[in-house]
């Protein structure tokens, strides 16, 4: 690794380690009395949110996570926050993600709409359930399913194997009805590589989990996407992630017009996180460059088990 | 041969129809949303919620703060907007709703190209869409 990468991961490492050790943000973390929060400014925590979901927005792109899946299980760890704002705010950062990413994607035929049209329906439609399964159960339980969602995530990322190119034998007939399937230029080698896909309604049942998970804990879906789409249904890596970055655009807007019907959005939250993590984004597309990945992923791993097991003791009231 | 593989090598023309409407939505829909957080947080346009007194709202559950706040739930923003706080709602529901509008505008050329099946799930997901949207589905609170 250059200097300039361990420089960086050593300040990454200091940032976050300052902003998730400040005295305010550990004062916090246990209590969630309506009066406890107001012993700071208000400016403090939009400030803190911004600082936090910056670092963030680093881990997320160096680590290969999205933005939501951070988001949700640190900040309802560690910020005075209610879950039910917290999972708001989530899922509007994971969409906002995805809105600027959705574009360029489509435009690289990178992200295909064939293949996420359907895949769309079904998560989006149990995302809505999921919104609304999340909000009708009590706190603590959706914080104890959080933080086991969290480290079931955490040993998907450590056990999850990737086929940059799936053997698919034969498209499955569904797949060939729906003419799924595409070409597209592998930029390193410059091979064109032509895809199909197989086991598609394995594949859409899979997305009525993974449409509920993400409604319920307003995490993104990214994580269980990319296997779900690469691993299971056999399209190529890129078209995978694609597609999954530019799925999350969909799926995240139906649970998030639940949560903000409900009025789970509070603005002083939600941009400044919003900003964060865009910010954050941007530069750690540039740290990419000079920092090893496998490094920052054992960190976003630890970050994640830490904040997992920090959601469920809170869930069971610890 | 080479010619079909060039050609299938680009996005198709309802792909890209959706890209550029998504992102013009979003480019709108963040520009909003910044420029109206800006009036909110530096106090330019007075907040429904005084900024002071947010801390002791967002620890509460969204039940209670509803309740104490007296905010009532769905689209009853949109008789708030002229406070600094549900200003920020414009931007959210455009960034919530571009998605939706994609939809609707791909269907009707998706039909055109005579890839009936792809037309008719655009028009289910806008149609799902709005239905979350409108906030018609109720959920029960904790």
């Amino acid at each position: 690794m250059t200097k300039l990468g361990k420089l960086s991961l050593v300040g990454f490492a200091c940032l976050l380690a300052l902003t998730l050790m400040s005295p305010a943000v550990w004062a916090e973390a246990g209590s969630t009395a309506p009066g406890a929060a107001a012993e700071y400014p208000w400016w403090i925590w939009p400030l803190l949110l911004l600082v936090v979901t910056f670092v963030m927005g680093i881990a997320a792109v160096l680590g290969g996570v999205g933005g939501g899946v951070l988001f949700v299980p640190i900040i309802s760890g560690f910020f005075p926050f209610h879950l039910d704002f917290v999972r708001g705010a989530g899922l509007l950062v994971a969409l906002a993600g995805a809105l600027a990413a959705g574009p360029g994607l489509l435009k690289m035929n990178l992200a295909s709409l064939r293949l996420a049209i359907p895949v769309a329906l079904i998560a989006s439609t149990f995302s809505i359930v999921g919104a609304m399964i999340g909000l009708a159960l009590p706190t603590n339980v959706v914080q104890i399913s959080l933080g086991a969602t969290i480290l079931g995530i955490c040993i998907l990322m450590l056990i999850a194997r990737k086929s940059e190119v799936p053997d698919v034998p034969q498209a499955d007939r569904l797949s060939s009805a729906l003419r799924i399937y595409g070409v597209y230029q592998e930029a390193t080698t410059g091979q064109i590589i032509d895809w199909k896909i197989h086991r598609t309604p394995q594949g859409l049942f899979l997305f009525v989990a993974i449409g509920i998970m993400a409604g319920m804990f307003g995490l993104g879906a990214g994580w269980a996407n990319v296997p779900a789409l690469n691993l299971l249904m056999g399209a190529p890596l890129k078209i995978s992630v694609a597609t999954s970055k530019f799925l999350l655009s969909i799926t995240d807007t139906s649970a998030a017009w639940i949560y903000l019907n409900k009025g789970c959005v509070i603005p002083m939250m939600v941009v400044p996180s919003l900003i964060g993590i865009m910010l954050g984004s941007f530069l750690g597309v540039r740290l990419l460059r000079v920092t090893k990945p496998g490094i920052v992923r054992w960190i976003v791993i630890g970050m994640l088990g830490f904040a997992g097991i920090r959601a469920l003791m809170k869930g069971l009231g610890f | 041969m080479a010619d079909s593989t060039e050609k299938s090598l680009h996005a198709r023309p309802e792909q890209l129809l959706y890209a550029s409407i998504l992102e013009k939505g979003m480019y709108l829909g963040l520009l909003i949303l910044l420029v109206t957080y800006a009036l909110y947080a530096f106090g330019l346009v007075t907040p429904y919620i005084p900024l002071q007194e947010i801390p002791k709202c967002w620890t509460m559950d969204v039940h209670h703060y509803l309740e104490t706040c007296k905010i009532e739930e769905g689209w009853a923003w949109l008789s708030m907007v002229r406070y600094g706080d549900f200003m920020n709602f414009i931007g959210i529901a455009m960034l919530a709703g571009v998605t939706m509008v994609c939809f609707l505008v791909i269907a009707p050329v998706l039909w055109k190209q005579n890839d009936r099946v792809y037309a008719c799930l655009s028009l289910v997901e806008a149609i799902i869409l709005a239905v979350a949207a409108s906030g018609i589905l109720g959920a029960g609170g904790h």
